[in-house]
C-alpha cells in the first residue's frame, strides 16, 4: 500500500497499476469520459475531471489511469502526468478509503490544530500522507479550507467538520476505521468514500445536494445579529422592481436589439490557434461592443 | 457602534432550505434577471460601472470597467469564468455563500454572460470542498428546468451554458491566468500579461474572470439599482461586502456590512474578543496582507483607508490574534503555505520562500541570529515586485510586518532560547481548560 513514491518525489507506477481495465469497467469509463469531455469547448480541459474520474475508479491516479487520459485527450502520458503532480488531490499511490485532512495552516494551527494534527496522528501510527494498514484513513495536513469562522476544521473526504478538538477527531476517524456512518459538520448526511467523493468532483452528481444545512452557525452570527437589531439593507432606490421604459427605450434608440447576443461557443478555435479565425456569423445583425 | 450590517446576499441563509429555488424565488430570486432581459447589454454594462463595484476577489477592480475592456464582438466566442477557488488563508465568504445561496452567483453569472456576450460560462470552484460542489451542480440543474439557462432564454433568442468544474487543491490557481491555464487541463501556471484576459484568456479567447461575490452582487444591483449601491459604503469603495472573522473572538463568523465598517465595530459585534483578551495582531485581507495591529481598530475598513494605513483590504478575511499568540509562530506558518502552494515558475519566489520558510523555523525555536532577522527582510525585498505574480509578493507581507511591528518578538526567541509562548494558551480548547481550573 506504500512506497510507490520515491524520496525525490517521483511518480514510480507499480506494474499492478498499470495492469489493463477489464472490459466492463472500461466501457463505462469511455462512456462517462465522453460525457466529460462533451462539457467542453476543448477536450483539454476535460483533463482535471478526467482524473478524478480515474481516482473514483483505481482510488488513485495509476499507470492505467494516465494511459487512458492521455489516449482520450490525444495528449502524451507525461503531459498527462505533469498534471496530475502539479495538485495535491490527486493522489500518487493508493489511498485510503478516507481522507482525514487536519487543517494547519495558520489560524487553524493556533486554535488547536496542531494538537489535532499530534494526538491523531499518534493515535493512528501514520504521518502526513500515509495510510493506515487497513487501508480505511489517509492522513494529510491540508492548507486553509475556507471555513476559518469554525477553526480549528478537520476535513473527510472534503467534507467539512467544524470546530473540532483532540478528542472529538479520534473519535472521528474511529468511527471511520469501525465503518460507522458519520455525520459532518456542514455536507451530506454521512461522509462518502474517497472514491465515490471523487466521482462527484468528476462532475456526476450523486443527488445528496439537498442533504444538510444551507449554513452552519458561524455563518449566521451577523444575520442573526441583525435581525435582532432589525437591521436592514437600506431600500430599494431610484431604480424599481418594474423595468424602467426609459432605458429599454434607450438602448433600441442606440440601435440595439435586446436579447440578442454576440458570440457564439462553438466551433471555438483550436487549442493552440490564434483568435479570430472562427467562420462563424454573430447572431446579431448589427455589431456592439460595449466599450 | 454606528454601523449596521446590511444582510443583502445573506438575508435568507437561515432558511432551513435556503440553497433551493423555490427559496430564492421568494426572495426576490430571478426577478434581476427579467429585468435585465429587456434592457441593452451597454446598459447592464453602465449600470454596473455607475454602481462602483470593485472586484471582491482581493484586488478591487472596478467590475464594470473590467467588462468593458473586452474586444468588440468578433463573432467567435467570449466567456465568463467565475473564480471559486477560495483558498486564501481566512478567506471564508464564497463558500458559505455558495453552500447556503448558490441562485444568487447563477443569477448573476446570467446577467453578467447577457452582458458581455458570453454563450458558455465556467464556474471554478476549489475541489476541496465537496458539498459546495454539489449545491452549485444541483442550482444549475435547478436553472436549466426553469429556463433560465439553455437554448433561447426566456424566448429572447439568448443561449447560455453553465459548466461547474472543481479543480484539484493548489492556491496558485485562484490567481486568474493560471486559473485558466488549469481550466485548459495543464499545470495551473500564470501566464506572462498582458495580453490580460479580457483580450486573450480561456482557448486565448476574450474572457472575463470575477470573483464569485463580484458576480453574486449583480442581481441585487440591477434589482434595485447603482445609486441604491452607492448609498451604502464610501465614495470609492461603494456598496456592502461579507466580512469574515475568525480566531480569538466570542462569536467568529459572516458581517455583511457597508465597505469603510471598522474592526471596532465589527469586534463589538463578534461579542467581542475571546475571554477579555487583548487584540494584538490581525489580518484585514487574508494572509497576503500585512498585518496590523490594535493601532489600527479605527481604520475604516474600505480599499483607500486600508491601503493607506499600510495594507489592503484583500478579501476582509479579518483573522483575529490575541495576546497569547505568537506572532513568529503565526508568520512561519503561513510562510510554510506560500512555500508549499508556490507553483516554481519564477525564481524569487520558488527559491526565495523556501529560504524564508528555513530561517523562520530557526527563528521560531530560538536559534540563528538578529542578522537572520534582517536577512529575511533583505530576501522579502528581493521577491517582493520581482516574482512573477502576486503569490510571491503576498509571501512577503506577514514578514515584513510582522518584523515592523514585532522585532522585539523575534529577538525575545532569540535571548530565550526558545519560543516564550504557551501554545495550548491560544486553542480553541483553551477557554475550557481555563474556566475549569478557574
Ligand atoms: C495567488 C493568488 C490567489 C488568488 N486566489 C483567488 C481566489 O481564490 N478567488 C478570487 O476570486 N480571486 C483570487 N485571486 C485574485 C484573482 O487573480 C483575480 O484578481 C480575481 O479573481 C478577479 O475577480 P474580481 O475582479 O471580481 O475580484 C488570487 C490572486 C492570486 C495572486
Ligand atoms: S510568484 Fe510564485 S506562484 Fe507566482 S509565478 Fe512565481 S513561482 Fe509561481
Amino acid at each position: 500500500m506504500t512506497t510507490d513514491q520515491t524520496a525525490s518525489g517521483h511518480l514510480t507506477v507499480s506494474a499492478e497499476s498499470k495492469s489493463p481495465y477489464p472490459a466492463d469497467v472500461l466501457a463505462q469509463l469511455h462512456e462517462d469520459a465522453a460525457l466529460v469531455i462533451a462539457r467542453y469547448p476543448q477536450p483539454r480541459s476535460a483533463l482535471l475531471p478526467l482524473l478524478h474520474l480515474v481516482q473514483s475508479v483505481d482510488g488513485y491516479v495509476s499507470g492505467r489511469g494516465i494511459a487512458l487520459c492521455a489516449e482520450l485527450l490525444d495528449l502524451e502520458t507525461a503531459e498527462v502526468s505533469g498534471v496530475a503532480t502539479f495538485y495535491t488531490q490527486y493522489k500518487r499511490h493508493p489511498n485510503g478509503e478516507f481522507t482525514v485532512g487536519v487543517c494547519t495552516n495558520t489560524l487553524c494551527a493556533i486554535m488547536g490544530g496542531d494538537q489535532i494534527w499530534e494526538s491523531v496522528s499518534d493515535h493512528l501510527g501514520v504521518g502526513h500522507d500515509e495510510t493506515t494498514s487497513d487501508g480505511k484513513i489517509t492522513l494529510e495536513r491540508v492548507e486553509c479550507n475556507a471555513a476559518c469562522d469554525y477553526a480549528p476544521v478537520v476535513m473527510a473526504n472534503w467534507e467539512f467538520f467544524d470546530n473540532q478538538t483532540r478528542e472529538s477527531t479520534i473519535e472521528l476517524v474511529d468511527d471511520l476505521r469501525a465503518g460507522r456512518s458519520v455525520a459532518p459538520t456542514r455536507g451530506a448526511r454521512s461522509v462518502s468514500t474517497f472514491k465515490q467523493v471523487s466521482r462527484v468532483l468528476a462532475g456526476f452528481s450523486d443527488g445528496l445536494a439537498d442533504e444538510g444545512v444551507g449554513a452552519g452557525p458561524a455563518s449566521l452570527v451577523g444575520l442573526r445579529l441583525a435581525h435582532e437589531h432589525n437591521w436592514k439593507a437600506p431600500g430599494r432606490g431610484d431604480v424599481g422592481d418594474e423595468h424602467s421604459p426609459d432605458a429599454s427605450a434607450a438602448g433600441q434608440a442606440g440601435g440595439l436589439t435586446p436579447g440578442l447576443t454576440s458570440s457564439t461557443d462553438t466551433p471555438s478555435n483550436a487549442p493552440d490557434e490564434r483568435p479570430g479565425q472562427t467562420p462563424t456569423t454573430p447572431t446579431t445583425t448589427t455589431a456592439k461592443g460595449d466599450t | 457602534m454606528s454601523t449596521q450590517l446590511s444582510p443583502i446576499l445573506t438575508k435568507f441563509w437561515d432558511h432551513p432550505q435556503s440553497w433551493t429555488l423555490k427559496t430564492y424565488e421568494a426572495n426576490e430570486g430571478y426577478a434581476a434577471l427579467k429585468k435585465a432581459l429587456g434592457m441593452s447589454q451597454q446598459e447592464i454594462v453602465a449600470m454596473t460601472k455607475d454602481s462602483g463595484l470593485r472586484g471582491r476577489g482581493g484586488a478591487g477592480f472596478p467590475t464594470g470597467m473590467k467588462w468593458g475592456f473586452l474586444p468588440p464582438p468578433d463573432g467567435g466566442p467570449r466567456y465568463l469564468v467565475v473564480n471559486a477557488d477560495e483558498s486564501e488563508p481566512g478567506t471564508c465568504k464564497d463558500t458559505p455563500l455558495m453552500m447556503a445561496a448558490p441562485h444568487f452567483l447563477i443569477e448573476g453569472m446570467i446577467i453578467t454572460s447577457y452582458a458581455i456576450g458570453c454563450n458558455h460560462a465556467f464556474i471554478y470552484i476549489r475541489g476541496e470542498i465537496v458539498h459546495v460542489y454539489r449545491r452549485l451542480m444541483r442550482a444549475v440543474e435547478e436553472a436549466y428546468a426553469a429556463g433560465h439557462l439553455g437554448k433561447d432564454i426566456h424566448g429572447t433568442g439568448f443561449d447560455l451554458d453553465i459548466t461547474v468544474h472543481a479543480g484539484a487543491g493548489a492556491y496558485i490557481c485562484g490567481e486568474e491566468t493560471a486559473l485558466l491555464d488549469s481550466l485548459e487541463g495543464r499545470r495551473g501556471q500564470p501566464r506572462l500579461k498582458p495580453p490580460f484576459p479580457a483580450v486573450a484568456g480561456l482557448y486565448a479567447r476574450p474572457t472575463v474572470v470575477n470573483n464569485v461575490e463580484s458576480i453574486a452582487s449583480v442581481p441585487p444591483i440591477l434589482l434595485h439599482g447603482s445609486e441604491w449601491f452607492k448609498d451604502m459604503g464610501t465614495e470609492k469603495s461603494t456598496g456592502f461586502g461579507i466580512f469574515s472573522l475568525s480566531g480569538h473572538v466570542n462569536r467568529p463568523g459572516q458581517f455583511e456590512a457597508p465597505l469603510g465598517i471598522t474592526l471596532r465595530e465589527l469586534l463589538e459585534m463578534a461579542g467581542g474578543m475571546r475571554g477579555g483578551k487583548k487584540l494584538k495582531f490581525w489580518t484585514p485581507g487574508g494572509s497576503s496582507t500585512p498585518l496590523f495591529t490594535d493601532e489600527h481598530l479605527d481604520v475604516p475598513l474600505d480599499f483607500e483607508s486600508v491601503g493607506a494605513a499600510g495594507s489592503m483590504l484583500g478579501t476582509r478575511a479579518l483573522q483575529i490574534f490575541d495576546e497569547t499568540t505568537c506572532v513568529v509562530r503565526a508568520v512561519e506558518r503561513w510562510t510554510d503555505f506560500y512555500k508549499h502552494e508556490s507553483c516554481g515558475k519564477c525564481t524569487p519566489c520558488r527559491e526565495g520562500t523556501w529560504w524564508l520558510s528555513q530561517i523562520l523555523e530557526r527563528l521560531e525555536h530560538g536559534q540563528g541570529s538578529e542578522a537572520d532577522v534582517d536577512k529575511l527582510l533583505d530576501i522579502c525585498d528581493n521577491i517582493l515586485g520581482r516574482s512573477f505574480c502576486a503569490l510571491g509578493d503576498g509571501a512577503t507581507s506577514p514578514i515584513t510586518s510582522s518584523v515592523q511591528y514585532f522585532r522585539e518578538e523575534y529577538l525575545e526567541h532569540l535571548r530565550l532560547g526558545h519560543c516564550p509562548f504557551d501554545r495550548d494558551a491560544s486553542s480553541y480548547f483553551a477557554s475550557d481548560k481555563e474556566s475549569a481550573s478557574a
